[in-house]
């Protein structure tokens, strides 16, 4: 399992219902239902990845998240999970309002597109950044979405969203240093992970 | 084509229960056969049974030779020691579907409702019967093997009917339940080409209106029609073009035609001549008045008519865990369908898993060998058995 996905394990209380949206090869999928006692199921585009992770007894359907989630009921999930895809949804802002539909709780994460490499890159050669993060060029990414870290928090904010818990991550997902101030989380964190709730978890009780 | 001998009833395995069945349509069957195959060795437990349920033309000789043809189950390839359903792990049910022509209840079976002094078959008058009512004979005979609770139900196209039935009328009675290459409801054209295979039956002459072993002769023409028509929807246009393309052969019943004519028919394309086969080798097992009643039975099927026609409904509060099937170049039952299952069993927040196997052999994958199939059968049954802690 990846680090940023031990980091979003985290974040989840066992035994609760988790979707996760894009569950790749299912490695989260497995850690949280083996470990953690929840009730763990997966949407993934890849058909290759869908019956592998069925074969390996993991519940996934074939789908995506532009397209599958209308589908679920109000609160049907205490946690739904998007890792490194709200970048490439085609209308990030609905996915969003979706996931905190169908879950109490939504964990998301992004690649940072205001990483100081991707700005320097800009200024200096005026054309579209290219890193190990960003790395296909413009004309081929399906990141059609890219936003940093204050936009996205800006959304957040637009939609009334609770921010209950976010941190920087690098690539590796190693935690990056810059948990209190989101200026140097935008410039130093190569990803982002949030973990948002509803307008009334914010409220004070 | 040997159409003249009328089919032989057999002697199946099967046990009889004295009270009946009574049906979706007010009747009552007086007394009711059901005709089973089982493999593998029932826990002490009890709680490894797999119940598969055959398709339309299928039956209960999943995986040891047929008794009447002598050719290999029809899914021997599935179940068995080590396969995907494995036999070594779980016990395989599989049952003769009622109105089927294996040993079951049937229009071939002997009339029970008083007529004909218990020594004419019901042929036509066989009630009109559900893919419910099948399901509710297997229930009767799952219960009379002792067993409170199956592990899962397995089947393909009107066996996943079946499937999906079990999960509404017995939603506790299973914890595991494969729809493969099937849909909710049978649709508009499905029930066109059955409706052209009904035709068919009727238009033979030796049809007889349905008594023709009286006359000692089977529709045997028209069967074979029907079959070859099915068979057409049940292969893709790939599948056909792979295996047969436009070759030709010589016709053997005009052989002694000049070799060098071309006359109308002389010369057969290949697929002709397996759609041919298909046809003759069919009639010699299946009843024509049994096509009927089955194929009324799937047109019939449409899981949400009970629910308002909200299939979620069909599905609300169910535990069972769900693994549906498709296959990509399965015209007959198509993805669309089984996404609609899908989304519908989402709906009802239902743990379901979704597979599209590619393929380009049509609706019959389901029968052939796709490895990604394979493992996708081995692996959604072990995966809820080892979390159901099964041995």
């Amino acid at each position: 399992m990846r680090l940023d996905q031990r980091l979003i394990a985290e974040m989840i209380q066992p035994g609760t219902r988790v979707l996760d949206i894009g569950s790749g090869d299912g490695a989260l999928l497995d850690h949280l239902s083996r470990f953690r006692g929840c009730d763990a199921r997966g949407i993934e585009i890849d058909m290759r990845e869908v019956s592998r992770s069925v074969a390996h007894g993991l519940p996934v359907v074939h789908g995506d998240a532009d397209h599958d989630l209308a589908h679920y009921p109000d609160s049907a999930f205490d946690y739904v999970v998007l890792q490194r895809t709200l970048q490439a949804v085609e209308r990030p802002r609905e996915v969003l309002r979706q996931m905190l539909r169908i879950g109490r709780h939504a964990i998301v994460s992004f690649p940072n597109f205001g990483h100081w490499q991707l700005r320097l890159m800009m200024l200096f050669s005026g054309r579209m950044p290219m890193t190990t993060v960003w790395h296909t060029p413009w004309y081929e990414t399906p990141n059609i979405h890219p936003c940093t870290i204050r936009d996205f928090l800006a959304l957040c904010q637009e939609e009334g969203y609770c921010v209950q818990q976010w941190m920087a991550v690098d690539e590796d997902g190693e935690r990056a240093p810059w948990r209190r101030s989101i200026r140097l989380a935008n410039l130093f964190g190569e990803q982002a992970l949030f973990l948002l709730g509803r307008k009334e978890d914010c409220l004070p009780k | 084509m040997n159409s003249t001998a009328p089919l032989d009833g057999g002697d199946h395995p099967h046990f009889t229960f004295p009270d009946g069945l009574d049906l979706e349509c007010g009747a009552h069957l007086a007394s009711l056969d059901v005709a089973y195959c089982t493999y593998g060795t029932l826990s002490p437990k009890r709680d490894n049974a797999i119940v598969v349920c055959h398709a339309f033309t299928g039956d209960q000789y999943v995986a040891e030779n047929h008794p009447h043809t002598g050719k290999p189950g029809w899914w021997s390839r599935m179940v068995g020691p080590g396969r995907p359903i494995d036999t070594n792990r779980f016990f395989i049910i599989c049952m003769n579907v009622l109105g089927g022509c294996m040993g079951s209840t049937g229009p071939r079976s002997l009339r029970t409702d008083g007529k004909g002094h218990g020594t004419e078959r019901w042929g036509t008058d066989f009630p009109p019967i559900t893919i419910r009512d099948m399901v509710r004979a297997q229930y009767k005979l799952v219960r009379h093997l002792g067993i409170e609770k199956l592990f899962a139900v397995v089947g393909g196209s009107m066996g996943g009917m079946q499937v999906l039935e079990w999960t509404v009328t017995y939603p506790d009675m299973m914890l595991a339940a494969m729809p493969i290459a099937t849909a909710p409801y049978h649709s508009a054209q499905n029930i066109a080409f059955n409706e052209v295979g009904r035709q068919s039956i009727f238009a033979d002459p030796d049809w007889h209106a349905g008594r023709y072993w009286q006359q000692g002769v089977v529709p045997a023409r028209g069967l074979a029609v029907a079959r070859m028509m099915a068979h057409i929807t049940y292969l893709s246009e790939e599948a056909l073009t792979r295996k047969f393309g436009r070759r030709v052969r010589r016709d053997p019943a005009n052989a002694q035609a000049p070799e060098a004519s071309l006359s109308m028919f002389s010369d057969v394309f290949e697929v002709e001549s397996y759609l041919r086969y298909q046809g003759s080798s069919f009639v010699r097992r299946f009843d024509a008045n049994s096509y009927l009643t089955i194929t009324r039975a799937m047109d019939w099927f449409d899981l949400a008519a009970d629910y308002g026609g909200e299939l979620p409904a069909a599905f609300a509060g169910t535990q069972v865990k769900f693994c549906v099937v498709s296959f990509s170049s399965d015209w007959l039952f198509p993805t669309s369908s089984s996404r609609y299952l899908v989304r519908s069993l989402n709906q009802a927040a239902a743990n379901v898993s979704f597979v599209e196997i590619e393929t380009d052999k049509g609706h019959d994958a389901f029968l052939l060998d796709e490895p990604d199939f394979d493992r996708t059968v081995r692996g959604f049954l072990c995966g809820v058995a080892d979390r159901a802690g099964l041995a």
